[in-house]
């Protein structure tokens, strides 16, 4: 019994495809409970990170081994990403009809952001440093991270809150908006890309093309937006 | 041979993309070049839609499982965001929310107000 817990216990770090078969094998569980249940409570993403943090801490496993074993996944990211091009090209007639809606939307949500964080930070009384680390959570890491540098932050905290924002991005989807009646896919997808990045537009691309589409569009808008009033916004007095 | 020439394809973007992000001094990462360079070679016939479908198709569905290991990647600094939890937790959730509902909220309203506008 003690050797084979033992025998376990090396596994992870003996073969690499362990951790990558719990990643995928975890969300592949969770797609299968979420398609039973048809319950966006349950999330595969959601249900895939869990369970990877959850061996992580009981096996005991650094984060490094686990990222070395998954690399294979995340090199995949930026080609992954890439790939929303083609939705993009396919819907851009629609995009074209609508730049006022996509403008509109990006703007909105970025200040309504600077504004959320700006409030969270006053009522906590959080120092300078603090608040430009939380002012980029909405956006995608890369640049999330380059301006949290910019502005002094610590980028560390800034790319945890990211995606945390990502993970609740893609668990909500678009559930609040059709509860409150923003029915639009184009105006849904918007709303996803903007509030959390490529975790909330793989859910967008679950939804539909047209969805997936503006949310991907957004990310980008959004990232360059923020880059450009951040620092507006971190000269607001605290 | 066909996905490998239509994944070679890609990951060429990518690479441009990149490139891009290594000369020009802004905070984008080459993800964000990458898209745009993408959608320009579709756009101006470069590249045909066609010739990149099927592996674009597999590569998009897992788009969501290349973003896990990152998000992972929390546990390192479960540390440091201890220090504040309660702000972040907030803004993480309940924040998320109302950001995408004031964002989409925008966009429906500028659908329905233009047309109303055409009428």
């Amino acid at each position: 019994m003690n050797s084979t817990w033992d025998a376990l216990k090396v596994l992870p770090y003996e073969s690499r495809y362990l951790c990558l078969l719990v990643t995928v094998g975890t969300y592949l569980i969770g797609r299968a409970i979420q398609r039973r249940y048809k319950s966006s409570v349950v999330n595969p993403i959601l249900i895939s990170i869990g369970c990877s943090i959850l061996g992580l801490v009981v096996f005991r496993i650094d984060n490094k081994t686990y990222q070395q074993a998954t690399s294979g996944l995340s090199l995949l990211m930026t080609p992954a990403t890439i790939c929303l091009a083609v939705p993009l090209y396919r819907q851009f007639e629609l995009v074209k009809a609508n730049w006022r809606a996509v403008l509109g939307a990006c703007l909105t949500g970025v200040l309504c952001n600077f504004l959320l964080v700006w409030l969270v930070s006053r009522a906590f009384c959080l120092e300078y440093e603090q608040y430009v680390t939380l002012l980029s959570k909405s956006i995608t890491i890369p640049i999330g991270a380059d301006v949290t540098q910019e502005l002094g932050g610590v980028v560390p905290i800034t790319c945890g809150i990211i995606s945390f924002t990502g993970i609740m991005g893609n668990v909500l989807g678009s559930s609040i908006m059709s509860r409150l009646g923003i029915v639009s896919p184009l105006a849904q997808g918007l709303g996803i890309g903007v509030s959390s990045h490529a975790m909330g537009t793989a859910k967008a691309l679950e939804l539909g093309e047209t969805p997936g589409a503006f949310s991907g569009l957004a990310i980008g808008l959004t990232g360059v937006c923020t880059v450009l009033l951040a620092p507006l916004a971190a000269s607001l007095p605290l | 041979m066909k996905y490998a020439l239509q994944f070679s394809i890609i990951l060429a973007v990518a690479l441009v993309g990149e490139l891009l992000r290594a000369v020009i001094p802004a905070p984008i990462p080459g993800s964000v070049y990458g898209l745009v360079v993408l959608f320009i070679c579709l756009s101006c016939g470069i590249i045909r839609v066609s010739s990149i479908e099927d592996s674009s198709k597999i590569l998009l569905e897992l788009l969501p499982l290349t973003l896990v290991p990152a998000a992972v990647g929390i546990v390192d600094s479960l540390d440091v965001l201890k220090s504040m939890a309660i702000p972040v937790v907030l803004l993480a959730t309940i924040g998320t929310a109302l950001v995408g509902v004031a964002a989409s909220g925008a966009a429906e309203g500028i659908i329905r107000f233009s047309k109303r506008g055409k009428k």
